[in-house]
């Protein structure tokens, strides 16, 4: 397995609203707290630690 | 020197050396320096394998106050082999329960089982004060003819010349030369020989402040708590800081709070300053009296390389961690028994000189597994960032309800066995194996079952190379052979219920395995695990 870096969702609009919808009303602290436990989530969803390190290599790539 | 402020545990008798009477040896085969649990341990090692042993100690007391309590079911395993381990852990504290609290929360977060392997002899840990287990060790030690302990002998210097290596040791009556072929450092995080040969750790050190409060509960209660390691991220009476209590020996508590870094050390240790953290964790109406107090910091640091010519460094004296983990005595027990049999051998001349250097190779990957652990459970408890305490406290919130999160709290991951990948010593798999301990790694205990008693597979290796072979068909060497039915629990653990054949080292780690072994195969296996190339 691999990273999928294509289109997956066909709903994406409805994705992106949903995952910056989860920060109405945050603190930025609670939003980094929520961010964190949405990784973490997904992370064991995906529970594979090659793609995982393939997708924080991306992650850390550009616009520190 | 002075030692009037290190409290004592038992005083001991120093004498003065036979060197400065006139007699003595004129040259040891290896010098122990140091007296605590690493140093103990290689000494009665090697003692009990016949050597003339001697220690020197610049203590003439055995200290007391807050060290080591947890010992590990590994180090158990240890103590049994030198006849010890039924002493230690009939006086410790057995528990193989942790659990996890956070915050006000009253049930614990998580919980968990120090022994997921069941049925074997030694529980997953005790805990004993570090001063019974020096006390233990030496009690075993002055039974021996072969054991000079010398209490209050302090190395002041190390000359190594080529193959001579004298120690210059300094005693109230003067100081006398002390030649050896080897040296053992087991002198502590502060080593004069480590200093004195101008070497240094590598690593981290960990920006934080830890209390402890060592307490005898005299109240009424002090029975009807569990013996079970107690761990509180974030807790109202330390906020933003950690917590753990747990039981030892004679009712003593431990109890760890952690104070974070700007603090005034001496004034966090009075007793104004630390009963107000003891009545938080255990209840305003909690009886005791004070057993010790102290602040420590820690580091998560090594030395670049164990062996240095004839110099070995075990146990602090070559690598440090946080508490956390209970790796640190432990670990140095992996090194002296790492070591200790190496050293047998060499000294006796059934191994290469060679096998020293697989010492270094297999403990500096024991103390890098250490402090990696430690290292992470650290980072854990004391977030280093914002995003680092969003997710530490994101994990602590789906814990309670999402057991996938559980096992990322991290309050220390205790100590275990470190395999030894890749070892010199190992002959890799020729044969498909399913499970059971591959070359490298630690032996698994279970009970052995025929018509007449039965036996710990453990007991049984000892501390000498074996076969364990299951089945009736051993191959026909010279080495002692250990014969186990395939049927039953040892059998299915070392994935042999149709037989098998383990070349075990005496420190009990598989040096290599076979579906079916020939004399040949054994015989190589052997030699490489000696250091032979």
């Amino acid at each position: 397995m691999k990273l999928n870096t294509k289109p997956n969702i066909r709903d994406h609009d409805n994705i992106y609203d949903m995952i910056t919808d989860l920060h109405h009303n945050m603190t930025d602290d609670e939003s980094m707290k929520a961010n964190a436990k949405l990784v973490l989530l997904l992370a064991n969803h995906i529970g594979d630690s090659a793609i995982i390190k393939e997708a924080i290599d991306i992650a850390s790539q550009f616009g520190k | 020197m002075s030692f009037d402020a290190i409290p004592k545990f038992k005083e001991k008798a120093y004498q003065i050396a036979p060197e400065l009477l006139g007699a003595g040896k004129t040259k040891h085969p290896f010098v122990i320096v140091g007296s605590g649990p690493v140093g103990l341990t290689c000494a009665l090692e090697l003692g009990l394998k016949g050597h003339d042993v001697t220690i020197v100690t610049a203590f003439d007391f055995i200290p007391h106050g807050s060290k080591a309590i947890c010992f590990s079911k590994q180090t158990l395993d240890i103590f049994d082999r030198l006849g010890v381990g039924q002493r230690m852990v009939d006086k410790g504290v057995t528990w193989n329960v942790g659990k996890l609290f956070w915050r006000d929360h009253e049930d614990p977060v998580f919980q968990f089982d120090m022994l997921p392997i069941k049925e074997q002899k030694n529980p997953g840990f005790i805990n004993l004060q570090q001063y019974y287990v020096e006390d233990f060790l030496i009690d075993a030690l002055e039974q021996m003819d072969n054991v000079d302990i010398r209490w209050g002998h302090a190395v002041k210097e190390i000359h190594i010349r080529g193959e001579e290596t004298t120690l210059t040791i300094e005693t109230r009556d003067g100081d006398y030369p002390m030649a050896t072929r080897y040296v053992l450092a087991c002198d502590g995080h502060r080593s004069t020989i480590r200093q004195a040969m101008r070497l240094d750790f590598e690593g981290r050190i960990f920006e934080d402040n830890f209390l402890i409060a060592d307490i005898k509960f005299t109240g009424e209660d002090a029975l009807r708590r569990p013996s079970e390691r107690w761990f509180w991220f974030d807790p109202p009476f330390c906020p933003g800081g950690t917590a753990l209590l747990h039981k030892q020996p004679d009712n003593v508590w431990r109890l760890d709070f952690q104070l974070g870094w700007n603090i005034d050390r001496d004034a966090a240790i009075r007793p104004e300053k630390v009963e107000p953290y003891i009545k938080g964790m255990l209840g305003e109406d909690v009886v005791f009296e004070k057993e010790w107090y102290s602040v420590y910091t820690f580091q998560c640091r090594r030395m670049e390389r164990f062996v240095h010519g004839p110099v070995i460094f075990a146990g602090d004296s070559a690598h440090l961690v946080s508490p956390f983990g209970a790796r640190g005595a432990n670990g140095g027990l992996s090194d002296a028994e790492n070591i200790a049999w190496k050293l047998d051998l060499v000294l006796k001349g059934q191994a290469d000189a060679s096998l020293i250097e697989s010492y270094n190779y297999e403990r500096v990957m024991g103390a890098d597994e250490n402090i990696l652990n430690s290292s992470r459970a650290t980072d854990f408890m004391t977030p280093k960032n914002k995003a680092s305490l969003a997710f530490r406290d994101g994990v602590l919130e789906l814990a309670s309800e999402y057991e996938f999160a559980r096992p990322l709290i991290n309050s220390g991951r205790l100590s275990k066995p470190t395999p030894y990948y890749d070892s010199p010593l190992s002959t890799p798999d020729r044969d498909e194996w399913i499970n059971g301990p591959a070359p490298g790694h630690p032996c698994v205990d279970a009970l052995v079952m025929d018509n007449t008693c039965c036996t710990w597979v453990l007991g049984a290796l000892g501390n000498s190379f074996k076969l364990l072979h299951f089945g009736n068909n051993p191959p026909n060497t010279s080495m002692e052979i250990i014969s186990v039915p395939t049927t039953g629990l040892a059998a299915e653990r070392y994935d042999a219920v149709d037989g098998g054949t383990y070349l075990i080292r005496p420190d009990q780690v598989v040096a290599a395995r076979w579906k079916n072994a020939s004399k040949s195969d054994v015989t190589a296996a052997h030699k490489k695990a000696l250091g032979f190339s």
